[in-house]
């Protein structure tokens, strides 16, 4: 099931960062979204954040808001989301995927259901927004007992105390925040992740994976200059299904186009 | 970790994205601070008095109830500055904002009361306001939207979603999670993550103080019920908070039951909602099978909401408190019926704790004594209900 530890290994004997971006499960309907995630890894994408859509996201931003409505207007439900995923890991049985979603999505039949359920669709890591480390044991619990990897978000503001037990509890790889606020790439990224990223080494972490707010290769770039070990991108790759809902396969080769660059970004000189 | 405890039995909790910890702890340990700091205590309860007009009345009705054995009373909340309870705990929130070194407010808003509250507590204090609300609200509600203004407040619309109260919520938790810094997030029920729901709950508790003392001079007795309305829950669970230890005083929460229970169209998330987690807290909430929110529904905006506070999910479950709903056209009943038997004019909301008191009196067969939480007057509501029941009133 290691499929982060092979994939992070790999990367370093290629002197590469990771390259991950997010779509929404369902965006905008069932069958175009299999084909969105299909070519995000087709197109070189070393592992994906894939959500689920959720009625009350409130960790995001108007890019991934419309996305979860578009879905949920198409009737995307989490058996469905299930489904599609289960298509994309028979598919492609390396790439590591996580699911980034919402506490309740979760609760709703059960957390120890909702785990089984994922790690039957192939589901690796499993990062939910509206659960901070203080809540998240049951949460760990299920996890450590399917075998999933609980992922953990690192922001900014974070006390050196706190990043100490992110560090200590998050596994596969750890989410470090660019920046405060909403997801959306209206804003940059805009700290100096170098001193978040140490302390987190420091204190042994899974590899750090930027987001928030990153929508260049020249982000990419920096981020793995500034020692995290790969970049997710989620509201600039939503931004072009948005901007080409009317024409796929347009859509697709932008999707492909972007992917290739922000991969190109992740090797190292 | 937490320092003061944050579920209520099983409810509760802080389920907010790990950015918003920090500001969360930070405000918890601000309030245990000024809990312990005269000059805090000295300053709210100088505000509460000379500023909102507390304490409030009890109004021992004259006319509306005809079993002689019962004796109805009304907290006067309606009389309290702003025009609702709101303002007491909003007061608090906005020394507490200070006391952080905080220049800005963030709130939400519904009916446009908390937003009413925050607006002038905002205006007396020297903070910037700005506050979300639904656009379909905003248009229900354009008086307050003025009133706001009028103190200074940005109101913001607020499209996304259903562009109601839950949408507005995510809104202002949205632009915390930006502007912690310097923003405080004045929630304006006593609902959401730890540890609002108990900040909330201490800063509207002398409603219950006061009822306690004022029925004791009146009656020389407690009451046997208090009675009040629950959207989030904060004016029932502050004219609670005082009794919770004492079960011979019965505490009913009255939730909306819109259309009916029977239809899809009601806010009664104790009585006929699931467990969930909604806005930070695991509570009731309503939403369907694959945990996706449901939109609620009220004749009255500020019960209009798909959560309601965890203590009161708590006290349902352990039974300490009693939740019943009642309908638009119950609540509206009553609304009418206080106004003409006893020339008060209630909030819709407060008219469905009403409308169930009423309900009590009638079957009464023993002497009793019932308090209504009368949380707001109805001077906002006068748009909204001339447009049901304008030719009936007109004749």
């Amino acid at each position: 099931m290691d499929r982060y530890k092979t994939l992070f290994k790999q990367l370093n004997e290629r002197k590469q960062g990771a390259f991950v971006p997010f779509v929404m499960i369902g965006d905008p309907d069932p069958d175009t979204s299999f084909e969105i995630i299909c070519q995000l890894i087709d197109s070189g994408a070393d592992a994906l954040e894939l959500g689920f859509p959720y009625s009350d996201p409130i960790a995001d931003g108007p890019t991934i808001q419309k996305a979860a409505i578009r879905a949920l207007k198409e009737g995307a439900t989490p058996p469905q989301c299930f489904e599609i995923l289960t298509k994309v890991r028979a598919l492609y049985p390396d790439i590591p995927f996580g699911l980034l979603l919402y506490s309740n999505l979760v609760l709703a039949k059960g957390i120890e259901t909702f785990y089984q359920r994922a790690r039957d669709a192939g589901v690796d890591s499993i990062l939910i927004a509206d659960v901070p480390l203080r809540e998240v044991a049951p949460f760990k619990q299920a996890a450590d007992n399917t075998g999933i990897e609980q992922i953990l978000i690192a922001p900014p503001n974070a006390s050196d105390e706190s990043l100490k037990e992110v560090a200590a509890a998050s596994t596969g790889y750890t989410y470090v925040l660019g920046r405060a606020g909403v997801t959306g790439a209206e804003t940059d990224a805009n700290l100096d992740a170098r001193a978040l990223l140490n302390k987190l080494q420091q204190a042994n972490s899974a590899p750090s994976l930027l987001g928030f707010g990153i929508s260049r290769p020249e982000q990419v770039k920096q981020a793995i200059v500034e020692g995290a070990a790969g970049a997710i991108s989620g509201s600039a790759t939503v931004n072009i299904i948005e901007n080409n809902l009317h024409d796929k396969q347009q859509m697709l080769n932008k999707l492909s186009d972007f992917v290739h660059a922000m991969k190109a970004a992740t090797q190292k000189d | 970790m937490n320092k003061l405890e944050s579920r209520f039995g099983e409810f509760g909790g802080m389920y907010v994205p790990e950015l918003l910890v920090p500001a969360l702890d930070q405000l918890e340990q601000a309030f245990i601070d000024a809990r312990e700091d005269a000059s805090f205590q000295q300053e709210f309860t100088g505000l509460l008095n000379d500023y909102a007009g507390r304490p409030t009345p009890l109004t021992l009705t004259k006319n509306l109830v005809s079993n002689p054995l019962v004796k109805l009373y009304l907290k006067r909340e309606d009389l309290l500055h702003g025009g609702a309870h709101k303002t007491n705990q909003v007061l608090g929130q906005a020394l507490l904002t200070k006391r952080m070194g905080k220049t800005e407010v963030i709130a939400e808003t519904g009916a446009g009361q908390h937003g009413v509250a925050t607006a002038l507590a905002c205006a007396l204090l020297g903070l910037k306001a700005r506050i979300y609300m639904g656009e379909k609200d905003v248009e229900r509600q354009a008086p307050n939207v003025f009133r706001m203004r009028l103190m200074g407040a940005e109101v913001i619309p607020v499209s996304a979603g259903s562009g109601t109260l839950k949408d507005a919520v995510n809104e202002a938790m949205r632009d915390w999670s930006a502007n912690y810094d310097k923003a405080h997030y004045l929630l304006g029920t006593a609902a959401g993550p730890h540890p609002f729901p108990t900040i909330v709950r201490e800063f509207h508790r002398m409603m219950g103080e006061e009822i306690r003392q004022q029925v004791m001079d009146k009656e020389g007795r407690l009451p046997d019920a208090l009675i009040a309305c629950v959207g989030g829950g904060s004016n029932a669970i502050g004219m609670f908070a005082d009794f919770i230890e004492q079960p011979e005083v019965k505490l009913i929460g009255v939730e909306p039951a819109g259309k009916g229970l029977h239809t899809h169209l009601h806010g009664a998330t104790i009585c006929k909602g699931s467990k969930g987690i909604l806005h930070g807290s695991h509570t009731f909430i309503m939403q369907d099978q694959e945990g996706q929110i449901e939109e609620s529904y009220s004749v009255s905006a500020g019960l209009d909401y798909p959560a309601v506070g965890p203590q009161h999910a708590h006290l349902a479950q352990t039974g300490r408190a009693e939740y019943v709903a009642v309908t638009d056209e119950e609540a509206l009943h009553a609304f009418q019926l206080l106004a003409r038997k006893e020339g008060i004019i209630p909030a819709l909301e407060s008219s469905h704790a009403l409308a169930h008191a009423l309900n009590m009196a009638d079957e009464a067969e023993q002497e009793t004594i019932l308090v209504v939480n009368l949380s707001g007057r109805g001077d906002k509501d006068l748009a909204h209900v001339t447009k049901i029941l304008g030719d009936e009133v007109n004749g």
